[in-house]
C-alpha cells in the first residue's frame, strides 16, 4: 500500500520514454513530476509517457501531467502516451482533458517522427 | 483530541431511507499513503453492490479526491490530521451513501466549486470530479468544527439489472 513509485527511464530510438510502475496519486505524483522535469531538461525531440503499469491516477497525477505537457511545449519537446488503460482513461473522460494530449497506441508508434 | 460521536453527526440530508447506524466506519490520518487503502474498500464494497468496474473506478476516484482535498486544503498538508469515513448501503434505489467529516479548517459551502474545465492548467479538478461522478453532494460545516461532506451513488438501469437478474438465478438455482 505504501510503495513508492518506480519510474524507468528508457531510450526508443531518439526519444525518451518514462514508464511510471503504480498508481499516480497525491502521495506519488511529485516523483512522476521530478521525474518529467529532469526528462524534459534533456530536451530529446520526443517524451513518451509509457502509463501501462499505471493502474490508477488521481486528479494529482493528472495535473502532474497537464503540467508535463505545458512544459513540454516550452521546451520544443513532444509529449505522447501510451499504453493508457480502461480506469485511467476514466480519469482522463471525466476531466475532459482526452482531447488535450497525443496519445498513441504503442512505444514504437509513439517514437516514430 | 476530544472525544466525539461521529454517528451522530451523520445527518441526513440526501433524505436517503438508510440506517442511522453506517455500515462502515474508518477513522484514517491525513496521510496520502492511506489513500490507496481507502480506495481499495471503496471498490470493493461497489462491487459487493453491483456496481460495474467503471461506476467503481470513478467513486473510488471521487472519494479519494474528497479525502486529497481535506488533506491538502482543510489539513494543509499535515499528516495528523483525523478523517471518518462512514458507509451506507443504499436498499432502494440500490446504491452508497459517504460521509466523510474531519476537523479541519472550515470552508464556506457555497464557496466550493469545481473549475471550468476550458480553462486548461493543473490543479482544481476535484471538485469537478466528485460532483460529476456522485450524486446528492453537499458540504457543511460541522457544528464541532471541520466540515462533512455528504454523497451518494446509485446504480445506473444497466447495473440495476444485472443485480435483478443474478438475484432471480440464484433464486431459482
Amino acid at each position: 500500500m505504501n510503495r513508492d513509485l518506480v519510474i524507468e527511464r528508457l531510450s526508443e530510438g531518439t526519444a525518451t520514454v518514462l514508464r511510471p510502475m503504480g498508481d499516480i496519486d497525491m502521495a506519488r505524483a511529485p516523483a512522476m513530476r521530478s521525474a518529467v522535469a529532469a526528462a524534459v531538461r534533456d530536451r530529446p525531440p520526443t517524451l513518451i509517457l509509457d502509463l501501462s503499469q499505471v493502474s490508477y491516477v488521481d486528479s494529482s497525477g493528472i495535473a502532474t501531467l497537464v503540467e508535463a505537457l505545458q512544459v513540454s511545449i516550452r521546451n520544443k519537446v513532444r509529449l505522447v502516451l501510451v499504453g493508457i488503460n480502461p480506469r485511467v482513461q476514466s480519469a482522463f473522460e471525466i476531466t475532459r482533458l482526452v482531447g488535450l494530449f497525443t496519445i498513441s497506441e504503442t512505444v514504437t508508434k509513439a517514437a516514430a517522427p | 483530541m476530544r472525544r466525539r460521536s461521529i454517528h451522530r453527526s451523520a445527518s441526513d440530508p440526501t433524505g436517503d431511507a438508510v440506517t442511522p447506524e453506517p455500515d462502515i466506519s474508518i477513522r484514517i490520518f491525513s496521510e496520502p499513503q492511506l489513500l490507496s487503502g481507502i480506495r481499495a474498500l471503496v471498490d470493493a464494497v461497489g462491487v459487493g453492490m453491483g456496481f460495474f468496474e467503471k461506476s467503481r473506478c470513478l467513486m473510488s476516484l471521487a472519494i479519494d479526491e474528497a479525502l486529497s482535498n481535506v488533506i491538502r486544503h482543510g489539513y494543509e498538508g499535515r499528516k495528523d490530521g483525523m478523517i471518518w469515513i462512514h458507509i451506507w448501503r443504499i436498499p432502494d434505489p440500490r446504491g452508497l451513501r459517504f460521509v466523510i467529516e474531519d476537523l479541519a479548517r472550515a470552508v464556506d459551502p457555497a464557496k466550493i466549486k469545481g473549475r471550468h474545465l476550458d480553462d486548461v492548467r493543473p490543479g482544481g479538478l476535484g471538485v469537478h470530479i466528485i460532483t460529476e461522478t456522485m450524486s446528492d453532494v453537499a458540504w457543511e460545516v460541522r457544528k464541532d468544527g471541520g466540515m462533512r461532506l455528504t454523497m451518494s451513488k446509485r446504480l445506473s438501469d444497466e447495473e440495476r439489472q444485472a443485480v435483478e437478474q443474478a438475484t432471480q438465478g440464484n433464486t431459482n438455482s
